[in-house]
């Protein structure tokens, strides 16, 4: 048996775990007091071995849990340390002021002071008028219109067979189960041949988006979008980067778009700042592609690609983040002005593992981008490294889907 | 039922530890006090850790330790009820309701849902009643494996028990020894994690890696053994797709001896580099790149 004293020390080394930030259950607790009756529990590494696999359960808590154990059990009762894990999961008690926060209450002030509210009839047509505009052209008041939009904007990500079997009219695999099922019932004659089908599902979808200092006008609008994106679909992830990638997505799952925004601003370090895609591609490729690039998942990368940074590294990872996903799809802001031509070398260095390139500067290629979502392939495109598009192919004006001729 | 069960001859990770040596098996002391903690509280193990540095291959040395069973159930995508626990056998069904009815032996489904009838699947097999010792039953590859499955594990690891509609509830005698392994490219579920005994397995340190080296592939000499694993090792630290596992490093020995190799040149390395990295990319990056440099670095 163990004394009462340890057993009181262990109750607080797990509430001093918890409030470092590692999810210890009571089971888990008691699992930790299983073993010490089992193990010998005045061999110092021993007692550290058990509490380790009891206590932890996954290996980011590891290194916290080894300051937290150190702290706690040599010096006597000294306060806990206050470990905090990056990124801080969403507060809703507190509504962070933030760059981001201050920086649109300034931009708010530069506008009218004084805004009319429109009409709701007036507001739907000039809400028209607002499918084609540029966001980077709109008012504080035309915003608010594009972000009510926004919220009634339907995404239908494509869908996936998957190996899943159901029960359907239409399937081409015979359903045994219920065959014996009906069988039995008749006598032992099979009425009707039941089938199954593989089951559908949404593919994932995954964002990386540039919020650096030459995307800024679009960042508020392009989150706002984001939001809803992840609201409507729950296998959404988002990151975010400038010179450092984020990842936001327990941010966006908030209900509220306010706060959601507010405290994706807060987890921002670098917002507006300068554009390291190289980098911040690395980044999520090393750490965060395996694990949310899975099910054929189809990648929405937000930037104007005016890459700071390694243009070779741009290049290997780029190829490396196509071979990742279903579908890369680069969606840059800069494409729907009529005389841009991807020419900014990181652009075109990107563009050649790119599947679809598409403009995203307006509500109506928003709604062109949510359509083309629906239809993509089922197989994955491709994968031949492409020549360089021409700057014919850009030519025409206002174009709503450049996608590349060899795509097949 | 769990005490009487398990086998009990260990009292300690040591000794647990020298065991799993002795089966060929060089483990470190934390490792050891997960598994033993796993076996002896009855509770599943879930293994993480990159792919190739031995979780599979501790469940099958844990059966060869425990002269028992082993019992593999390999995850995907879709895997359901049917493929890891049970299944009527449909056909077999089918047949015998025709042969009922025209030898008149009446037409009920009586006797259809029988013992004779069931295909038991791994996680069943896991838990007959009839097992005289506890099998290791190994889920492989657990984040392949969709969420839906692994609510339903969770309800098998808790109860240890799976109840078959048509023939009532089929209880373990035997707790069997749980091993969860995971590549972590999906989370598994925090319900899931705390009914387990975590532990990450980590690339071996340097030393230990030698050993298992020395171990697997008797053949070579130590100083190959030692330059081989010094080359791996700075592999990992490298930006590569996918680093060499242990399970490489061995492989690569194994090649190296049949090549009766005396020492580490860099032709020999780029002639056998497919056997160490398994990404063209990654092998083209190092031949043109790092082979020197880490090589004289090894060396030094």
């Amino acid at each position: 048996m163990i004394g009462a004293s340890v057993e009181h020390s262990m109750v607080g080394f797990a509430r001093a775990l918890r409030s470092a930030g590692i999810a210890v259950g009571i089971d888990q607790t008691e699992s930790f007091a299983r073993a010490l009756v089992l193990v010998d529990a005045t061999v110092r590494r021993d007692f550290y071995l058990a509490a380790r696999s009891t206590l932890v359960s996954r290996r980011e808590d590891l290194s916290l849990f080894d300051t937290v154990f150190n702290a706690f059990w040599t010096e006597e009762r000294a306060a806990p340390p206050r470990g905090q894990r990056i990124p801080w999961a969403p507060r809703h008690d507190h509504v962070p002021r933030t760059a981001f926060a201050a920086y649109m209450a300034q931009r708010a002030r530069a506008e009218d002071p004084d805004v009319e509210v429109p009409e709701h009839e007036k507001a739907a047509s000039a809400l028209e008028l607002l499918q084609r505009k540029e966001f980077a052209q709109l008012t504080a008041d035309e915003l608010r219109s594009i972000e009510r939009a926004l919220r009634e904007l339907r995404f239908e990500p494509a869908l996936r067979v998957t190996r899943r079997r159901v029960p359907s009219r239409r399937g081409r695999i015979l359903d045994l189960r219920r065959a014996l099922r009906a069988a039995s019932r008749h006598g032992g004659v099979v009425p009707a041949l039941p089938k199954r089908r593989r089951k559908v599902k949404r593919r994932p979808v995954v964002v990386v988006a540039d919020i650096s200092g030459s995307m800024e006008i679009y960042s508020r609008i392009l989150l706002q979008f984001l939001h809803g994106l992840t609201r409507i679909h729950r296998l959404t992830e988002t990151f975010v980067f400038a010179t450092r990638l984020t990842c936001i997505t327990s941010q966006l799952r908030m209900r509220n778009v306010d706060e959601a925004l507010e405290h994706a601003a807060a987890a921002i370090a670098d917002f507006a700042g300068g554009t390291r895609i190289a980098e911040s591609l690395r980044t999520f490729n090393r750490l965060h592609a395996r694990r949310v690039l899975r099910r054929g998942a189809v990648l929405l990368l937000i930037s104007d690609g005016w890459e700071t940074g390694d243009l070779s590294l741009l290049d290997a990872q780029m190829r490396k983040l196509q071979s990742l996903c279903h579908r890369l799809i680069w969606l840059n802001p800069l494409l729907g002005r009529a005389t841009y031509r991807p020419v900014a070398v990181g652009m075109s260095i990107a563009l050649q593992h790119v599947d679809d390139f598409l403009p995203i500067h307006s509500l109506q290629s928003l709604r062109d981008l949510a359509a083309h979502l629906a239809r993509l392939p089922s197989r994955k495109g491709r994968r031949a490294v492409r020549p360089l598009p021409s700057p014919e192919s850009f030519a025409g004006v206002g174009m709503t889907k450049p996608s590349l001729e060899s795509r097949p | 039922m769990r005490d009487s069960s398990i086998p009990t001859s260990f009292t300690t990770p040591a000794e647990l530890l020298e065991c799993l040596a002795a089966h060929g098996y060089v483990a470190e002391d934390a490792l050891a006090m997960s598994v033993f903690l796993a076996v002896r509280m009855g509770r599943p193990l879930l293994l993480e850790g990159a792919p190739g540095v031995g979780k599979t291959l501790l469940a099958r040395t844990l059966a060869e330790v425990f002269e028992t069973r082993l019992i593999r159930l390999q995850c995907y995508e879709g895997l359901d009820l049917g493929q890891a626990a049970y299944e009527w056998n449909y056909p077999k069904q089918l047949l015998e309701l025709q042969s009922r009815r025209t030898s008149d032996r009446g037409e009920g489904t009586e006797g259809l849902f029988a013992d004779a009838f069931l295909l038991r699947r791994p996680l069943l097999q896991a838990i007959d009643a009839s097992n005289d010792r506890p099998p290791v039953l190994l889920v492989d590859e657990l984040d392949r494996s969709d969420e839906e499955f692994e609510s339903f594990l969770l309800e098998l690891l808790s109860e240890f028990q799976i109840t078959i509609p048509e023939l009532g509830t089929l209880r373990a005698a035997h707790r069997p020894i749980v091993i969860l392994t995971s590549n972590r490219t999906r989370d598994v579920h925090d319900a899931l994690r705390r009914r387990c005994i975590y532990h990450w397995i980590d690339y071996p340190p340097f030393e230990k890696e030698v050993e298992i080296v020395r171990l697997k592939v008797p053949g070579l000499s130590q100083h190959v053994a030692r330059r081989v694993v010094d080359f791996t090792q700075r592999l990992r630290h490298e930006d590569l797709a996918k680093p060499p596992g242990v399970a490489e490093t061995v492989e690569w020995a194994e090649a190296l001896r049949v090549l009766a190799v005396t020492d580490l040149e860099p032709t020999t390395v780029s002639a056998t580099l497919g056997l160490v990295l398994k990404y063209h990319d990654d092998v083209e990056t190092v031949r043109k790149q790092l082979l020197t440099r880490l090589l004289d670095a090894g060396a030094a």
